[in-house]
């Protein structure tokens, strides 16, 4: 039985450690576990770090240079792991896309819709699409050099636009992928995928700044609020208020906002239209087409709201248990018993350790406010990055759509990659024990 | 006909109703006002074991609160009960509840029931203790109730395809252009742009729900559970390799993910069949093994009981996912138990595999959190063989969690759902799912507001009673 020896906890320094992705499966779903009310992580990272030590003496944490190293060491296997997923899911994109039926799809709407399969075979080769998939994978990452196709008034080929002399072809790099900084060329948007990509990031990052801006503070302020006094009435009303907004999905909330404040014939806005309250007909629009260009509360505003709610109660909830949690601590109640009054316990005493855990969750909110993005810009037609992921999705985009997954995978590990190094930071526990 | 009020005959009611949620709302406002400012005094304890009432404005507004609270679910119980004896008489609402009395029926049956024998029925009845889990399983059985009634044809009014001359974006309660005997005369929600009973879409959209988010929420479990036990058990290269794979599919994008699957085109060349082939063979290795390690040391009954429930589950397994015509066929035609129709399948498959990773990663974290306790180290001792330990000591000390996990998680398939029914993906665009007419309704919002909101207030009902019904289930499991 080799299991009689207790298995060796895995360590906050190996790529699938406890404090490595478990947190963002943590904030997936799994809530009861909550790795705030039991600090597990403080508990594994000793006997792990500890072998190293003189098992005479009793442990006493690695010194600031070799948690320098280790730091070191860990974001830098996190980096390899974080490419080779890259790679895998690229992969998984590149291979979905390129299936002979979407590639057909993609022929006949760059072609024309009545093409017979004949045409629809040669425009795949003439467009480098009916090559085996390794080898156009490895040209998409500039690995392999790029195709050419000789065709009756010239050459094509991966690395330059439209048809061109022998000359020109021979002129043109060899490798074009995005290892050489070539995303690509969009067959939807006939541009070129980075600007399109740099466009409505643009787009989606001032989006995310207001959200971050109304999620943040506001779910702090109510998870506070809630877990500073168990149970009592304000507790109870902004739990529910938390539970309410995680289960209400943005094509819901969205929904219901743009029913109730942004249209003429229901909800608010025709009464203080009618009462001269409002100039406009309506209190907020439906669209944010126009908050592209001039973006301001009227038109920002309800998108803004409808992603930050759902992300919210998530946050608030997490922020209410770790500040019970912290209410609950001894220095709490000696603070309470040497007669501090109640807000300066709150303030100066209990915040700043119970802040430390919803930065994490602040962090791992992101892959999740991506899939809001997508809904919201759908639902209110902003033009941003969640818009260009369906109309590429949409319509079989290979190039641009693998553009989108490379910066979404980005997004997704770099933050769980902060969060985790934030914690070990933030927390004395880690950091000293 | 003339079009129906929303309240009809009982509009008495009214006044009453906002006097009292007036009540309430500013004596809940009070409260947590008061509750900010003044802070509680020690509470008072009887020699009797009883506490005394708060006295003072803070034990007058929190009696006041309780009070209204009362009163306002007393006047919506009394909506109800008019509505369903009155019918359309009643309004709108009186006719809704008329039309949803086989529910009312069953949930008052399922609630005196199992609060008459909470005390034998363990977690279950222990759910019955707790106010905040009985809402929450309140809200989740009507819905329960409304799919199975609605697919029995109980409560619909019309049918959810037909489109009725005349009835386009008509508002709730208009009556039908010449009804005939025994057709219901109104449009209780309205029509939608295609002229279709907003109602009776919104009934037979529960339906779907109910049926696919806890089946694929199981099948997910099955799936996380028999890679993630061994994966916590084991730990090492395996632990490392699904991990790996896990967290990839945790880092797409849900959206990108479902738009890769859900396409015709892939549909075409078969991937979520062949995807349906592996995940579905899950439940058959999670029961095989299940019941091999319990049973092994009896050969002379774990043989034929393996046979038997195998035999039964490779048949449901070969006629779910062999269609004819499709890029899976392995069954013949008549063997083959029965189809799943277009779309569904598909959905299915793609909400299993998204959801199945997270549930990997839990039942991995909490495995090796108990693989290290003691009865663990005793089964080890005793020789008991690896899935012995990890189906039948180590599962069964992890199913507190699971359990509030699972109802989130039936949850969250739900949002998903209605994700994939919000892009178009997947099901038929006449489909009533709820994501779908949401999708439907949201482009003419800004006039006509009827036709998305009914299910969006589904949607977000049901997912609220699941949510609430998990907060239940913690706070009773943990009193153990």
């Amino acid at each position: 039985m080799h299991t009689l020896t207790r298995g060796a906890p895995s360590c906050l320094y190996e790529p699938q450690g406890v404090a490595g992705v478990s947190f963002a499966a943590h904030f997936r779903g799994d809530a009861q576990k909550s790795p705030f009310k039991t600090p597990h992580i403080g508990a594994r990272a000793g006997p792990c770090t500890g072998t190293k030590q003189n098992k005479d003496r009793p442990y006493q944490g690695p010194d600031r240079e070799q948690q320098g190293v280790l730091m070191g060491l860990f974001i830098l296997r996190r980096t390899g792991v974080m490419v080779l997923t890259a790679l895998c899911l690229t992969f998984v994109v590149f291979f979905l896309t390129n299936l002979y039926p979407n590639l057909e799809k993609l022929a006949k709407t760059q072609g024309n819709f009545r093409m017979s399969e004949e045409a629809v075979q040669s425009w795949l080769e003439s467009n480098g699409y009916a090559q085996p998939m390794l080898s156009k994978y490895g040209q998409w990452l500039g690995v392999v050099p790029g195709w050419t196709f000789e065709v009756d008034d010239g050459i094509k080929g991966r690395c330059f636009n439209g048809t061109v002399s022998a000359e020109e072809a021979a002129q043109a790099p060899r490798l074009c992928g995005i290892l050489q900084g070539d995303w690509g060329y969009s067959t939807v948007f006939k541009e070129d995928v980075s600007g399109i990509i740099a466009v409505r990031l643009g787009n989606t990052g001032y989006l995310m700044f207001w959200v971050l801006v109304l999620m943040v503070p506001s779910a702090l302020i109510v998870g506070v609020l809630a877990g500073m006094r168990e149970g009592s009435p304000l507790d109870r009303s902004l739990s529910t208020f938390s539970i309410l907004t995680t289960a209400t999905p943005e094509y819901v909330s969205g929904v219901i906002f743009i029913a109730v404040l942004a249209s003429s014939k229901f909800g608010i806005s025709p009464i203080l239209y009618e009462w001269g309250w409002i100039e406009s007909k309506t209190l907020f629009k439906g669209t944010a087409t126009s908050a592209m260009k001039d973006p301001n509360f009227s038109n920002f505003f309800l998108p803004v709201l409808t992603i930050s709610l759902y992300g919210m109660g998530y946050i608030a909830r997490m922020t209410r248990a770790s500040m019970t949690e912290v209410m609950a601590a001894q220095y709490i109640r000696t603070a309470r018993l040497k007669g501090v009054s109640f807000h300066n316990i709150v303030l100066k005493h209990a915040l700043r350790n119970a802040l430390i855990a919803p930065f994490t969750v602040i962090m791992l909110q992101f892959p999740w406010l991506l899939n809001g993005v997508v809904i919201v810009e759908t639902l209110f037609n902003y033009k941003g990055f969640g818009w260009v992921l369906v109309s590429a999705a949409g319509n079989n985009d290979i190039e641009l759509l693998l553009a989108v997954s490379v910066v979404s995978v980005i997004v997704v590990l770099v933050t769980q990659l902060i969060s985790d190094i934030g914690y070990v930071y933030l927390n004395p526990r880690i950091r000293i024990s | 006909m003339e079009a129906l009020t929303w309240t009809g005959s009982v509009a008495f009611l009214n006044p009453v109703l906002m006097v009292a949620v007036a009540a309430l709302i500013v004596s809940a406002v009070a409260n947590i006002l008061i509750s900010i400012f003044v802070s509680e005094g020690p509470q008072q304890v009887n020699p009797d074991g009883t506490i005394a009432a708060r006295g003072g404005l803070p034990g007058l507004l929190s009696r006041l609160l309780g009070w209204s609270l009362l009163a306002v679910v007393a006047i919506v119980v009394l909506y109800i009960l008019l509505g369903a004896f009155m019918g359309a008489n009643a309004g709108i609402l009186g006719a809704m509840s008329h039309q949803l009395v086989p529910v009312w029926i069953a949930l008052i049956i399922l609630y005196a029931a199992s609060i008459a024998f909470k005390r034998r029925l363990g977690l279950y009845g222990k759910l019955f203790d707790s106010p905040i889990g009985m809402i929450g399983f309140g809200l989740v059985m009507f819905w329960v109730f409304v799919g199975i009634f609605g697919a029995l044809d109980l409560i619909v009014t019309h049918d959810p395809l037909a489109q009725v001359s005349k009835m386009k974006n008509k508002v709730p309660g208009t009556p039908m252009p010449g009804a005939e005997e025994g057709d219901f005369a109104w449009y209780l929600l309205g029509g939608d742009n295609l002229a279709r009973d907003v109602f009776s879409r919104m009934i037979k959209g529960a339906w779907i729900v109910v049926q696919i988010a806890p089946m694929a929420t199981l099948f997910a479990f099955m799936v996380g559970i028999t890679l993630g036990l061994p994966a916590g058990y084991y730990g090492g290269r395996l632990d490392t390799l699904l991990s790996f794979l896990a967290n990839l599919i945790l880092a797409f994008p849900v959206i990108l993910l479902f738009y890769l699957l859900v396409t015709p085109e892939i549909v075409a060349t078969g991937v979520p069949n062949y995807m349906a082939t592996v995940l579905f063979i899950f439940p058959i290795i999670f029961v095989g093994v299940l019941l091999n390690s319990r049973f092994y040391t009896q050969p002379n009954f774990r043989t034929p009981l393996l046979i038997g429930v195998l035999g039964v589950m490779i048949w449901l397994y070969l006629s779910l996912i062999s269609e004819q015509n499709s890029a899976v066929s392995i069954l013949p035609g008549f063997l083959d138990l029965f189809n799943i129709p277009g779309g569904i399948l598909v959905v299915f498959v793609s909400v299993v595999f998204v959801n199945s990773p997270t549930v990997f990663r839990i039942v991995r974290g909490l495995t090796m959190d108990i693989k290290t306790r003691d009865y663990v180290a005793a089964a080890q001792t005793r020789g008991e063989g690896p899935w012995y330990i990890m189906l039948w000591e180590i599962l069964p000390n992890a199913r507190g969690p699971l359990i509030v996990d699972f109802c989130l998680r039936i949850g969250y398939t739900t949002i998903l759902l209605g994700t994939l029914g919000f892009f178009g993906l997947g099901l038929p665009p006449e489909s009533p799912d709820w994501g779908s007419t949401i999708n439907d309704g949201r482009k003419l919002l800004k006039l006509y507001v009827h036709p998305a909101l009914p299910p969006a207030f589904a949607l977000l009902s049901l997912v609220l009673g699941l949510n609430l019904l998990a907060d239940g289930l913690r706070e009773e499991s943990l009193k153990d």
